[in-house]
């Protein structure tokens, strides 16, 4: 079985870690990604604020590649990524000036059939079906899902059931032998935009958001966007300023998470590379009961 | 030899073009004097073979117009107007007719300068056509006695 | 031989400035069929109308023609003239040399060959005119009211007090409506049960009233003046007659766990119950989707505690035919639940609550004799957030329009429970403040000026639970958009007013149109708000779209008066411009072959299906299409659909349209 792959910039970057896992998760359930070749920036957090033409393009660009290489249908692991990708094919799809304008920036052929999944939509379809016989451990833990803004919204991009208090990624640690916990925080921003501008509001939002899911008992927060891993993984020493208390838990990607409970090693799902040690959410792990 | 006037025969409804009509009136809005109205209740009353009926009689132009979707006095006499255009002007379409010839077009009670405007419209439109001459095109042809023969009875 | 007479009017200047108006007449003599042409200053005018009256003794004519202004203007005034003259009002017509020639086009030839085009125009209808005579229609005076909220009480008393007969059907076991919940109503805080029990025992006690509660209308037909309706009654499973509404059913019943309608779901009612102390009939109904004895075949007990034997396990539904003039719609409204709003929590915080909900908490009757307490632990909330326009206004709800009564109501409920706890805090979070009305503005302020009501103009993103207490994030947009979070104890959504869950399937059954959120569409929204675009069906109350009390009483009482206009005569009177079926006698003689396409395209339901039968036999000998004059509005579309031009529309018949196409063309233009 072969699923093409997006990564954008975060996945070879930041966020490497959340590409790795999600190999080792999909090889060891018998999937192959293939990556598009010569890809480009999906446009993300400026061109759709500078250039309208430029935001749509530049997905377009991609997808055409896709398209070329043959590829039905495409993973975009990032939250940020699958929406500049999303919304560029249904603005293509849906107005046939678009279409030949971006036909002409690109200078190639458009169809739009590739179909997008986001990183819920890809584990629904290839992982669930297969993982109860790959999943030998439990994750024994209680987990905070975090969604932040983009995996859900906007509603007909994302294609969720409830955008205002989403469920997927519950589902998946269900699966994974940890009891996700009931929170206040789970679409609420973690400062995003910011990242780089503003660590001090950054600080503020995403301390919230650890905050919450501390006071409520969460052993490890899970996630599915680079942007909220970085925020809630690298901006600890500035989250504790400002919270003038030390919150320790950990931040993992859905994949790392899903990950350990099919007995992949924390290295080769790279939590090696995170900022706040992962080891209290390893260590809570145990055998699948037969 | 004098311009060529076109003859232009408007089916209106009684509710909004009709009253469109006279607004362009009390308006003094000025327009070609090339129309005649024959006023309907609805436009969904109108049987649009008396458009055919025109044609035959000498028009060279028609208009059909009647209040705004969802403004009909009757609810959905419009409406009805409006599918039965469709599936008539298929059928037109079929036969060779032109249908440019017919003009089909909402004016409420409210626009009269737009009932001024649609009439110099179609005039200019139809002038530009000439005269309807498709049914003179018909003489010597045995089917034009067939059709005087089928009418006369 | 028609012998038609033509009348050109100059009106003054205004046709004869560019209109040859003696051209006209002379070219009208000789037409045919014309009898006599004339040209005069004003027709429409004393002496003009004399020497059209005169005319018609003088030259014996059987029609006329006035060429003048346009008949939206002045048709009446002639046809009027023509009857005094003794010839059929419907056999005078008008051609309009006004506004669509003299005032649109210059003195030129044309312009009057225009106006001679036209007059032989309508000289040619005029000679395929026929007599017409008004249609008499006799009118049922009973009018029906369907709704006993304040809508359908209104209207009902008052068409009752005027001596007519009135028919209420209510669908809940006690009349009433919403107004029976609220607890005090603003502006002045009086309190809504003292104020409506009364006019509910009157309704019960009138004479010229008939109620039906637990019941629902099943079909209506027939037209104005003459409605036949179908009425479910539905079996209450107690013999109304027997009953004396002791209460023991209700006391002993033990399926007590049924979420309480009146009160809206916060306590509970038993299976066999009366929906309130005050109901009028105040006499149990056993709601059987929760009884024992009907779920699972064994129970009985209020049938043996009854003292007066009228619990009836086998009561049918029953459905019974009356007839009536004209019918009040007062279906009322609904309001969204909280399960609507995903960012609040999806209904399930126990502490977030709706306004009806409220409503029932401050009142003396509800289940907390009027103590304002949290549904989830009972204690008494020293923090309260009010969310006004809660669906309303909002597009991504899919609710444009502003439920209008919420901004008022909001207001109350600070003021309420600022009264009854001076020391609690009671936030308003509003996008505008609209309090249109009689003394209405007045009483805003007064909740926030005396009763110290902090109001914050922003909306709301999201409400979440933490350690007991609702935590309310918003923003205040005066206070430079700063966000705002507010630990509250109980938050209230001022949910949107929308249209009852049935109430397309109420307008289908009235064959009345309604509007994309189902509120029913009045006839014309300024000059006819309370009529349908069906003749002799009204409108009142929040049915027709959200609406404050005195708003809907004060509809409710219009439509009482159209109705008692209505039925201020024995017959009434049509206009003739209606369809008919070409039928002579014996009446098997029609063209029409019953494929009834005229059927399926009226827009008012005023054809029906007939079985022309052997009088003998009662074999079938055809069908055909069969006009209801009363229904029928005279737009035409059947007469344009019928394959073999069966049916006919008087005034505009195929002849006259012919006629009129035929005499245009056959001069230049």
């Amino acid at each position: 079985m072969k699923v093409g792959f997006y990564p954008g910039c975060s996945l070879e970057g930041s966020s490497k870690e959340y590409s790795k896992s999600l190999f080792a998760v999909s090889e060891k359930c018998g999937i192959t990604l293939e990556e598009i070749k010569d890809w480009s920036c999906c446009g993300a957090s400026a061109a759709h604020s500078l250039n309208h033409d430029l935001s749509i393009a530049l997905p377009a660009r991609t997808l055409a590649l896709a398209e070329k290489q043959g590829l039905s249908e495409i993973v975009i692991p990032c939250a940020a990524c699958y929406g500049r990708l999303a919304a560029s094919q249904q603005a293509i799809l849906n107005d046939k000036a678009i279409l030949e304008k971006t036909e002409k920036y690109i200078d190639m052929a458009f169809t739009g059939n590739v179909q997008l999944l986001t990183v819920f939509e890809f584990l629904q379809k290839y992982i669930f079906p297969v993982a109860d016989q790959y999943i030998v451990d439990k994750l024994n833990q209680k987990t905070a899902c975090y969604y932040g803004c983009l995996l859900a919204r906007p509603k007909d991009l994302t294609k969720l059931e409830r955008p205002e208090n989403p469920m997927e990624m519950e589902k998946v640690m269900e699966k994974a032998g940890a009891t996700p916990i009931d929170w206040a925080f789970k679409t609420e921003c973690c400062g995003a935009g910011f990242s780089m501008s503003r660590t001090d509001l950054v600080a503020k939002l995403s301390g919230r958001i650890l905050e919450d899911a501390a006071e409520r008992g969460a052993d490890s927060i899970i996630v599915a966007c680079p942007m909220c891993h970085s925020n809630l993984d690298l901006r600890r020493p500035e989250i504790k300023k400002q919270l003038k208390k030390d919150i320790n838990i950990p931040v993992l990607f859905i994949t790392q998470a899903l990950g350990l409970s099919m007995g992949i090693s924390a290295k080769e799902l790279g939590l090696d590379k995170h900022f706040v040690p992962t080891g209290k959410a390893v260590s809570c792990i145990v055998k699948k009961e037969a | 030899m004098s311009e060529f006037e076109p003859k232009i025969v408007a089916f209106v409804c009684n509710w909004c073009t009709y009253a469109g009509a006279d607004l362009a009136g009390t308006s003094r809005t000025q327009y070609a004097s090339n129309v005649r109205i024959v006023r309907f209740p609805c436009t969904g009353r109108i049987d649009f073979m008396l458009l055919m009926k025109a044609f035959e009689n000498g028009a060279d132009g028609v208009i059909v117009s009647g209040c705004h979707p969802n403004d009909c006095h009757y609810t959905s006499g419009n409406f009805h107007a409006r599918r039965r255009w469709i599936v008539f002007r298929s059928i037109l379409d079929l036969i060779g007719f032109d249908t440019d010839r017919i003009t089909f077009s909402w004016v409420s009670a409210a626009e009269g300068k737009k009932w001024a405007n649609l009439v110099d419209e179609v005039t200019d439109k139809i002038k530009a056509k000439g005269p309807f001459t498709d049914l003179d095109k018909l003489d010597g042809v045995q089917l034009k006695e067939l059709y005087d023969e089928a009418i006369t009875k | 031989m028609a012998r038609i007479g033509v009348f050109i009017c100059h009106c003054g200047e205004n046709i004869s400035a560019t209109v040859d108006v003696a051209k006209v007449a002379e070219e009208a003599a000789k037409m045919p069929g014309v009898a006599y042409a004339m040209d005069y200053k004003y027709m429409c005018s004393d002496p003009g109308q004399t020497k059209i009256i005169e005319a018609i003794k003088e030259h014996k004519l059987t029609g006329i023609v006035v060429g003048a202004c346009s008949p939206r203007m002045h048709e009446a005034t002639f046809r009027k003239a023509a009857e005094k003259g003794g010839i059929n009002p419907f056999l005078c017509e008008i051609a309009n040399l006004r506004e669509q020639v003299s005032w649109v086009h210059p003195r030129t030839e044309a312009t009057t060959r225009k106006a001679i085009d036209i007059v032989r125009t309508i000289v040619n209808k005029v000679s395929k005119d026929t007599p017409l005579f008004p249609i008499k229609v006799p009118v049922t005076k009973t009018a029906l009211v369907i709704g006993g909220g304040i809508a359908g009480i209104q209207a009902a008393l008052d068409i009752a007090n005027a001596g007519h007969q009135v028919i209420m059907v209510e669908k809940s076991p006690s009349i009433g409506g919403h107004m029976s919940q609220l607890s005090e109503t603003f502006p002045t805080l009086d309190c809504s049960q003292c104020i409506l029990t009364p006019r509910m025992v009157e309704v019960a006690q009138h004479p010229n009233i008939t109620l039906h509660t637990f019941a629902e209308v099943e079909s209506v037909s027939g037209f104005v003046g003459n409605f036949d309706v179908k009425v479910r009654l539905k079996a209450r499973s107690v013999d109304m007659s027997k009953c004396t509404g002791c209460g023991t059913c209700w006391q002993k019943c033990p399926s007590k766990k049924i979420p309480d309608e009146f009160n809206a779901g916060l306590s509970y009612r038993t299976a066999i119950y009366s929906p309130f102390p005050q109901a009028v009939p105040n006499k149990p109904v056993i709601d059987r989707a929760n009884c024992n004895y009907f779920q699972k075949g064994k129970c009985g007990i209020c049938k043996k505690v009854c003292p007066a034997g009228a619990i009836d396990y086998e009561m049918e539904d029953e459905i019974i035919d009356i007839k009536v003039g004209a019918i009040v719609t007062a279906t009322g409204f609904d309001i969204k639940h909280t399960d609507f709003f995903p960012e609040y929590g999806y209904g399930e915080f126990k502490d977030v609550i709706d306004g009806l909900q409220f409503e029932r908490l401050a009142s003396a009757s509800g289940p907390t004799s009027g103590e304002i307490r949290r549904p989830s632990d009972g204690k008494i909330p020293e923090k309260i957030v009010f969310l006004a326009c809660s669906g309303s206004r909002d597009k991504a709800k899919g609710i444009e329009y502003c439920s209008k009564i919420c901004c008022m109501y909001t207001a109350k409920h600070a003021m309420l429970y600022k009264h009854k706890h001076h020391e609690g805090n009671a936030y308003v979070f509003y996008m505008d403040i609209r309090s249109a009305g009689k003394n209405y503005d007045e009483f805003v302020r007064r909740a926030i000026e005396e009763d110290d009501v902090h109001y914050i103009r922003g909306r709301v993103s999201r409400i979440y639970e933490k350690d007991g207490k609702l935590i309310v994030k918003g923003v205040d947009t005066l206070m430079n958009a700063e966000p705002v979070e507010i630990e509250a104890d109980m938050v209230v959504l001022a949910t949107a007013v929308v249209a009852n869950p049935d109430a397309e399937s109420v307008a289908q059954k009235m064959h009345i149109s309604y509007d994309k959120h189902h509120f029913f569409a009045e006839a014309h929204p300024k000059l006819r708000p309370v009529e349908t675009n069906t003749a002799g069906i009204m409108l009142a109350g929040a049915c027709q779209t959200a609406k404050d009390i005195p708003d809907t009483v004060s509809q409710a009482s219009a439509a009482a008066s159209k109705i008692m206009g209505l039925f201020s005569s024995d017959e009434m009177t049509r206009e003739p411009v209606v369809a008919v079926v070409n039928r002579c006698m014996p009446p098997l003689f029609t063209t029409c072959t019953g494929c009834l396409l005229c059927l399926e395209v009226c827009p008012y339901h005023a054809i029906e299906r007939e079985e022309i039968k052997d009088r003998r036999t009662g074999e079938i000998l055809k069908v055909a299409a069969k006009v209801n004059a009363g229904l029928c509005q005279g737009c035409g579309t059947c007469v344009a659909f019928c394959r073999n031009k069966s049916i006919d529309l008087q005034g505009f018949s195929n002849q006259q349209m012919l006629s009129e196409v035929v005499a245009l063309l056959n001069k230049p233009f």
